[in-house]
């Protein structure tokens, strides 16, 4: 028997030859255990079955594409090659790449994640920030040439233009995009003057949201001071994001519309002021002219008002009694008057007529010449006991 | 915003203003000079939102998140 001897590293070597060339690709179904990420950045974990199981590697720089973050008792599929490490004896899958076995596998890790979080209080009601109903500057976590960022923007626009937004441009999908979210996250926290985060992105498969998922955006947005608003997509129902968030919004454009007041609403709400205001004052007025009015109404203040009434109308009868008690005496006086004159008047006539003298008339005129005299016509003589008519 | 007054607090104030003008114990000068104020705010808020362009603001990403 020429049987040939091996050291231990030749024979080993073989393995390794033998091995390394007959599964130099290799896809493997089976399920995660011990799974552990290095602080290096490798990832260091077995795959098995109910029969066998695998030890893995995958380095830093390929597992950053692996869009979800593996967990003990996930179904995965993994594309490879067979490497044996000597000093150890072991062989193992140097695993390029990783996805979910199915969809399934997806929604059961969404499951405890969200069980998980719920149960130490992540989704907490009481915990939920109130958004600031003007915010005057808001936080934007997400690509700034995507299709979320321009509904942002326009919806900003229309509604409440007053406000900024600040964009942090976000990887959101693909490696590295959840730790880019929950960094960008902090960073406006580290800022003082951001009222209201909004993060998100539009519509995608389950995949391209997935970062939505993730532990590490859900503890970045429970630690936020900074109320977030949580707008991914609309391809499925629920992120953990969302549940996290102090507000979910189904889309981009809602989260915005959620976010802001309406500019019209505004304009309708100072107009209303404003009319409130001039009827406000109107009232005022017309209660004070009203009181002004019910003062002077006063019985009191009616008092001096009749009492000069009252006075009045004794200073009237008074007046009218002094006026014809006047009225009265100058009648008197003038009628005393006329008759004395008439006795005067009379009286001297009479007395020249006694001595003898007539007095002429004629067309009751007093004759006083001769040629006033129209000898043709009727006249009188008047003597002292009688008139005598001439020419009659 | 523009000039330093918050917006918010602006609206808050004017709304302030509408509800004591309402009350009834308001002594008419007290009454014309928070008519007087109210006007000004008002006027203030509409010019506000017609001047009102929004502002962007693009901050630098964080590269060593690759």
């Amino acid at each position: 028997m020429n049987e040939a001897i091996f050291t231990v590293s030749e024979i080993t070597g073989q393995i390794k030859l033998t091995l390394e060339e007959n599964f130099a690709q290799v896809v493997v179904i089976g399920e995660l255990s011990n799974f552990k990420a290095h602080y290096s950045g490798h990832w260091y974990f077995t795959l098995k079955d109910d029969k066998a199981q695998i030890n893995c590697t995958m380095w830093k720089g390929v597992n950053s594409y692996v869009f979800f973050t593996p967990e003990d008792g996930m179904k995965v599929v993994v594309k490879g090659r067979l490497s044996v490490y000597p000093p150890r004896g072991s062989y193992q899958i140097d695993v390029r790449s990783m996805q979910p076995a199915g969809r399934g596998e997806l929604q059961e890790a969404f499951e405890r994640l969200k069980q998980r979080l719920a149960a130490e209080g992540l989704f907490d009601d009481e915990l939920k920030k109130p958004l600031p109903s003007f915010p005057e500057k808001i936080g934007i976590v997400t690509p700034s040439d995507g299709a979320a960022f321009r509904d942002l923007v326009s919806v900003a626009e229309r509604r409440f233009p007053l406000v900024e937004l600040i964009i942090r441009p976000t990887k959101v999908q693909g490696e590295g995009a959840a730790k880019d979210i929950a960094d960008a996250i902090a960073e406006f926290n580290n800022r003082s003057d951001i009222d209201l985060l909004i993060a998100g992105r539009g519509g995608g498969s389950l995949e391209d949201l997935w970062a939505f998922n993730e532990e590490e955006v859900a503890r970045a947005i429970f630690d936020s001071h900074i109320p977030v608003i949580s707008a991914v997509g609309h391809e499925i129902d629920y992120t953990i994001s969302d549940f996290v968030a102090d507000l979910r919004a189904p889309t981009p454009t809602a989260a915005m519309e959620l976010a802001t007041p309406n500019y019209v609403d505004i304009i309708n709400f100072i107009l209303e002021i404003d009319s409130n205001l001039y009827r406000a004052l109107e009232d005022k007025l017309s209660h004070n002219r009203t009181l002004i009015e019910s003062i002077l109404s006063n019985y009191a203040f009616k008092i001096p008002e009749n009492l000069i009434a009252l006075n009045k109308q004794t200073l009237d009868n008074s007046v009218y009694q002094i006026n014809s008690h006047l009225n009265f005496l100058l009648k008197e006086n003038k009628n005393q008057l006329v008759l004395i004159d008439k006795i005067l008047d009379s009286f001297d006539v009479n007395k020249t007529l006694k001595r003898g003298f007539s007095l002429v008339k004629q067309d009751d005129r007093i004759i006083r010449k001769s040629n006033e005299l129209d000898k043709m016509k009727v006249f009188s003589i008047r003597f002292i006991d009688n008139e005598v008519k001439i020419n009659e | 915003m523009s000039k330093k007054e918050k917006f918010e607090e602006l609206l808050k104030r004017l709304q302030e203003i509408s509800e004591q003008l309402e009350s009834e114990d308001l002594g008419l000068d007290k009454a014309v000079k928070l008519y007087e104020e109210g006007i000004k705010l008002s006027k203030l808020c509409h010019q506000k939102l017609e001047a009102a362009e929004l502002k962007i603001n693009e901050l630098k990403s964080d590269v060593t998140a690759k």
